[in-house]
């Protein structure tokens, strides 16, 4: 188990130096020079000139790669160009609430989608069967950000039950929540469809099983079989399907945190866009895609815990 | 079935086989619905010069902000543009990127796992680390990294969709071609003295092109939301001409006032992606049954 887990983790390691080679060849082939994208187009050359020796623009490539992954390694992602902050720091002021937003959005998938889909498959080929897997469809189809900005017209302009802006107030846990409702919910509802739909089909190969035979042939009632034997195995693939959701997840969380006006690392991007704070782009960038495989690591060794067959079959 | 088979076979009876899958499809009601649905969408965008009763970029300053009335059927804008025309006109620019960037996505999917596939193993582990390290970066993040060094346009919404679809695409045609790559018609070919070439196009290509083309049929209303997605934030397409995403954005802004431009916004959206991912769900039913198991 211990040799998977690193297995595993070193693998995350390698995705994750690959990725940067690509996010420093992304900038590095892309016409335009981040010196002179940083100080807008009224800057004089000489003032490019300087930033591009302070940013180290003018050594050779390799170099400039060498510095840009070493200095990341140790947790420097630069500096903001107009405070002079450090980027980590901005990047992580603002991931808490990124990250509050996708538990919540984990939290209403999982709460709706594991019921649903097990009383899809237990009234399989039935007319609930056949409701939930329409919707399930349709809330996969439709974008979070449509969603997004449709909840906020109906539940925050015209109904006004939820609040439309920000994160709450500091310290008011209550108050919190309710600005979570909407935001986390425009993510998670196409994640209630992806789990409905996955543990009614996992549902359904798993009441074949044998030991669900056997446990019907020693007279176990049904409920019992379902929801304490049944169900257990078929949410497994479960946490695969939320570790490969967490990139899709922080792609929607950058829409709802612009449509609710919600502090997040979404936010900080798209602002930072706005007035070329570049180094922030790349930094928040960076971090979120450390996250990602670090999630999806996590997933697969949680997983290679619970089942070992999964733990053989990788090479 | 053979190269030959699919030349040979007089139109007819290719035209007797659409019938028959056309027919399946509208037997199951979420297929008939997604295919109508579809129909008027792709109607609407051809014919919009026609149906539309105002050019979609035309200013009135005195009808700013009109609810939907028999004059503008959805409103109009902050800027006294009438909707509906920028609806239907802004149905053709997601659709013409729907198609244009599925359809460079595949070719370069096909290509690279072609190459993947039945080339040598060094090149394979290289290209399935750079497909993972692709799909490590979130799409949105990827999307603003992008346009922050290239600023918003068209062809940076391309470059988002075929960078994020093809991983996808080439995993799956690699994986097919390491299959066929031992099979006895490629080996016969290659003890014949076929080249690469000739054995990648003719014998396995053939055999590998159908499932991805049903899932990148499946895939059009995801490259439909990217692209409004992108607009909506003032990355994609660029003002005045009219887009889904950014009809979305302006009236997103006027919310509180004016709730009939996000509804003419997300509408044509929210009936989009319904219609091709019906469709796509029932084609793939009716095709390769083998494909449900999967999701």
């Amino acid at each position: 188990m211990l040799r998977y887990a690193l297995k595993r983790l070193g693998l995350g390691i390698i995705i994750v130096s690959v990725a940067m080679v690509m996010l420093f060849a992304m900038i590095y082939v892309i016409p335009g020079d981040p010196a002179s994208v940083a100080l807008g187009p009224r800057a004089t050359p000489e003032m490019v000139q300087a930033l591009r020796s302070r940013m180290g623009l003018d050594q050779p490539i390799w170099i400039q790669f060498a510095r840009f992954y070493f200095s990341a390694l140790r947790g420097d992602l630069g500096t903001e160009v107009l405070s002079g902050r450090p980027v980590l720091n901005v990047v992580f002021e603002q991931l808490p609430y990124t990250l509050a937003l996708i538990a919540g959005a984990i939290s209403w998938s999982v709460l709706l989608g594991i019921p649903l889909g097990c009383i899809a498959a237990v009234r399989r080929g039935g007319f609930v069967d056949r409701v939930i897997g329409v919707l399930s469809v349709a809330v996969i189809a439709v974008p979070s950000f449509v969603i997004a900005i449709y909840s906020l017209l109906v539940f925050a302009v015209a109904l006004q039950w939820l609040p439309a802006i920000g994160a709450g107030e500091p310290g008011n846990l209550t108050s919190q929540l309710k600005h979570l409702v909407l935001p986390s919910l425009s993510i998670g509802v196409g994640w209630v469809g992806y789990i409905a739909r996955m543990v009614r089909a996992s549902m359904l190969e798993t009441l074949e099983a044998s030991h669900i035979r056997t446990a019907r042939a020693f007279g176990l009632t049904d409920r019992r079989i379902t929801y304490s034997y049944a169900l257990r195995i078929a949410i497994l693939p479960t946490v695969t399907l939320l570790g490969v959701g967490i990139g899709n997840m922080v792609s929607s969380a950058v829409f709802a945190e612009i449509v609710f006006a919600r502090p997040g690392i979404g936010k900080l991007v798209y602002e930072a866009i706005s007035v070329r704070n570049y180094p922030v782009v790349t930094g928040a960038v960076l971090v979120t895609t450390v996250f990602f495989v670090a999630v999806n690591a996590l997933a697969d060794i949680l997983i290679g815990a619970l089942d070992p067959r999964v733990r053989t079959s990788f090479s | 079935m053979s190269e030959q088979a699919l030349v040979d076979r007089p139109p007819r009876e290719r035209f007797a086989k659409a019938g028959r899958i056309l027919r399946r499809i509208i037997r199951e009601p979420l297929g008939a619905f997604g295919l109508t649905l579809v129909v008027i969408v792709v109607l609407s965008a051809l014919f919009a010069d026609v149906l539309a009763s105002y050019p979609p970029t035309k200013l009135a300053p005195a009808e700013r902000f009109a609810p939907a009335s028999l004059h503008h059927l959805l409103g109009t804008d902050h800027l006294g543009r009438d909707l509906f025309s920028r609806v239907l006109h802004g149905g053709r620019i997601a659709l013409a990127i729907a198609l244009g960037a599925t359809g460079l996505s595949l070719v370069g999917g096909i290509v690279l796992g072609l190459i993947a596939g039945y080339g040598p193993r060094w090149l394979d582990n290289l290209m399935l680390l750079l497909f993972d390290a692709i799909k490590s970066f979130p799409t949105v993040m990827l999307a603003l990294t992008l346009v922050t060094l290239t600023g918003p346009s068209l062809l940076a919404v391309l470059i988002v969709v075929v960078l994020v679809n093809v991983p996808g695409y080439a995993r799956i045609i690699r994986t097919q071609t390491l299959v066929l790559k031992s099979a006895e018609h490629v080996m016969a070919a290659r003890s014949m003295g076929a080249s690469t070439a000739r054995i990648l196009t003719v014998h396995i290509l053939p055999n590998v092109i159908g499932p991805i083309l049903i899932l990148a049929s499946m895939d059009i209303p995801v490259v439909v939301a990217i692209e409004a997605g992108l607009s909506f934030l003032g990355l994609g397409v660029r003002p005045p001409m009219p887009s889904w995403g950014s009809i979305l954005n302006d009236g997103f802004v006027n919310i509180r006032d004016s709730y009939w431009i996000v509804i003419a916004g997300g509408l044509p959206i929210i009936l989009t992606t319904l219609g091709f991912t019906f469709l796509g769900e029932t084609l793939r039913d009716v095709f390769d049954p083998r494909l449900k198991r999967r999701t």
